[in-house]
């Protein structure tokens, strides 16, 4: 376990090393010149000399992605072109609000999508089975950003139960602050709590029709025990990865939702930054998030074992 | 025919999506004879107007008549998504099946789409984007660097597995030459897990030029796509919701069709799975 746990995480770098140089090289393949184009159409020759410098693009491209790869290992993620700000320190500052929303609705479509998954399965091809099918569907086409439309106005405008603007900090107030990521979890929910939904009963089924399930059965196991213990516990594997790997949908989908509800996050950052063409932060912010992505389907791979102790390495 | 018909029988919603679709294509290539005007043309004296006899759909910021916008607009989403279906399927079967074939190129070319796949969609294109000029080119040209990983995955995938079978190693004992028995012996036998896949795709591809497009990193402004309109009834959108309402509804059906219709080819190539759904 343990050696299959370093090799694992060994695993990760060349990775994260591609995504680095994707990123960086992205660069030297803009149109012309990376500073003049950076520098915007009516840039003056002291801009442009300014961002060549701060990208350090003089140099040739081994040893400046050499140097920038070493400082982004060590926290340094470059200047802003726009604030002249450290980047990390931009993105420190709105991190709360995207993080604590992808925390949520990760959470939430947890807590929702396992139990109607299950209950698909459990009433297979039955009227409850049909309608959460056809809903699975439903949730899981609708763009983000309309549903997000839609609460609000049903939430926000119509019944004013639930803030639709905006972000308050934590330290304004726990609640004050859940309250404003109420609508756009539920928003960003809806794609995931789907793809959750439609995996859970497929796999519960699949482990249902198994001979070990028809023994329980028969030595008189409880419905709840048989489902929520033999059966879930079986189904968990495939279940868990597509948590994992649905993270991608998650972070996309948070930078349009943030959009929706002018939540001041990441995602938000990230789309000013493309305006005022400040590709430092772009690059740190989707390095981030892929880390994250990363990071996150690696715990998934190391669960495994958890959940079920016969995998062995 | 009869077996076509018996087909969309047994799985009604390819029918049902498919019919969707088709709809949406004949909309889109008729636009200029439904009753629209000049999706750009301004009318300032008309803005914001709510739906009505005149304006079906409202007008915009600018007195732009929204139905007009909307139905131009499923021109735009139907390039991107069939552009972006068409590039993966090319570059991405031809990729998969040379990366299933030899070993050297496999554990580079793997490692690459490892990485492009750990680069959610939207971001991946946002960095493409924002080191081009913002053009309908340039969108799918960026989706398409996102999503042909998945198509890369698949067929090489699909290809690991052939390449062990009797009939692969029949043919090449027949004396057929690499390509010969790549195109004609493998490729053949991707093709109906492609056309699911390429499906998905296709709706993934509508829905990521949207997002982007409503999010301001998209095609550009002056092009009527879904999410243009949407992106500019943002700031009313609580006292003129009419500019958000019909992309969005334009939208979603688009996608819930693409995806009714890639479920229901799944199923009809999965026999096992659709025995249950």
């Amino acid at each position: 376990m343990f050696a299959y746990s370093v090799r694992r995480i060994l695993m990760t770098l060349p990775v994260m090393l591609v995504v680095a140089l994707f990123v960086y090289g992205l660069l030297d393949l803009a149109p012309g010149d990376p500073a003049v184009f950076l520098a915007g159409d009516d840039a003056t020759a002291d801009e442009i000399e300014r961002i060549r410098m701060t990208l350090g693009l003089d140099q040739p491209f081994v040893q400046r992605f050499g140097i920038w790869l070493v400082n982004i290992v060590q926290g340094d993620l470059g200047v802003s072109l726009f604030t002249g700000l450290a980047v990390s320190d931009m993105i420190a500052q709105r991190i709360a609000p995207t993080f604590t929303l992808m925390l949520m609705t990760l959470i939430v479509s947890v807590a929702i999508a396992i139990p109607i998954g299950a209950l698909a399965a459990w009433r297979h091809n039955r009227i409850d089975d049909r309608l959460i099918m056809v809903g699975a569907v439903f949730s899981f086409s609708l763009p983000t950003f309309v549903v997000g439309y839609a609460l609000a106005w049903v939430f926000g405008v119509e019944l004013r139960w639930l803030p639709i603007q905006g972000y308050v900090p934590f330290s304004e107030g726990v609640w004050k602050s859940i309250r404003t990521l109420i609508l756009p979890t539920l928003a960003l929910a809806s794609v995931y709590v789907a793809l959750i939904t439609r995996i859970t009963r497929a796999t519960l089924l699949e482990t249902l029709s198994q001979d070990y399930i028809r023994t329980a059965r028969a030595k008189g196991v409880g419905h709840r025990n048989l489902l929520f213990r033999h059966a879930l516990r079986n189904a968990s594997v495939p279940i868990v990865t597509v948590i994992g790997s649905g993270v991608a949908l998650l972070i996309s989908g948070a930078v349009v939702t943030e959009t929706v509800f002018s939540i001041p996050g990441l995602g938000r950052l990230t789309v000013d930054a493309i305006l005022r063409r400040d590709y430092p932060i772009i690059q740190g912010a989707i390095l981030l998030f892929s880390f994250l992505y990363v990071l996150v389907n690696l715990i998934v791979d190391l669960l495994y074992r958890v959940f079920d102790p016969r995998i062995t390495y | 025919m009869r077996r076509f018909v018996d087909f969309l029988r047994r799985h009604p919603t390819v029918a049902v999506g498919g019919l969707i679709v088709l709809l949406l294509i004949g909309l889109a290539l008729l636009a200029p004879w439904l009753g629209t005007r000049d999706p750009t043309a301004l009318s300032p004296i008309h803005r914001t107007r709510n739906p009505s006899a005149q304006f079906w759909f409202g007008t915009d910021l600018l007195g732009r008549d929204v139905y007009s916008r909307v139905l131009y607009g499923a021109r735009i989403s139907l390039i991107v998504g069939f552009s972006v279906a068409a590039l993966c399927f090319v570059f991405g079967t031809l990729i998969g099946l040379v990366s299933g074939f030899v070993r050297w190129v496999d554990a580079i070319v793997m490692r690459i789409m490892d990485g492009l796949m750990s680069i959610p969609t939207i971001l991946l294109a946002i960095a493409l984007i924002a080191l081009t000029r913002a053009s309908l080119e340039n969108v799918i040209i960026a989706i398409t660097i996102a999503e042909v990983p998945r198509v890369v995955r698949l067929v090489r995938g699909v290809t690991l597995t052939l390449r062990e079978q009797p009939f692969v190693e029949a043919a090449v004992a027949a004396g057929a030459s690499p390509w010969r028995v790549i195109f004609r012996h493998v490729f053949p036998n991707t093709v109906a897990a492609l056309t699911v896949q390429l499906t998905y795709i296709c709706g993934l591809a509508i829905l990521a030029e949207a997002s982007l497009s409503f999010i301001g990193a998209g095609v550009p402004p002056s092009i009527p796509s879904w999410g243009n309109i949407m992106a500019e009834g943002r700031s009313l959108w609580q006292i003129k919701p009419h500019m958000i309402i019909f992309p969005a509804l334009f939208l979603s059906a688009t996608i819930l069709a693409i995806n009714m219709l890639g479920d229901g080819l799944r199923d009809s190539i999965d026999p096992r799975m659709a025995k249950r759904i």
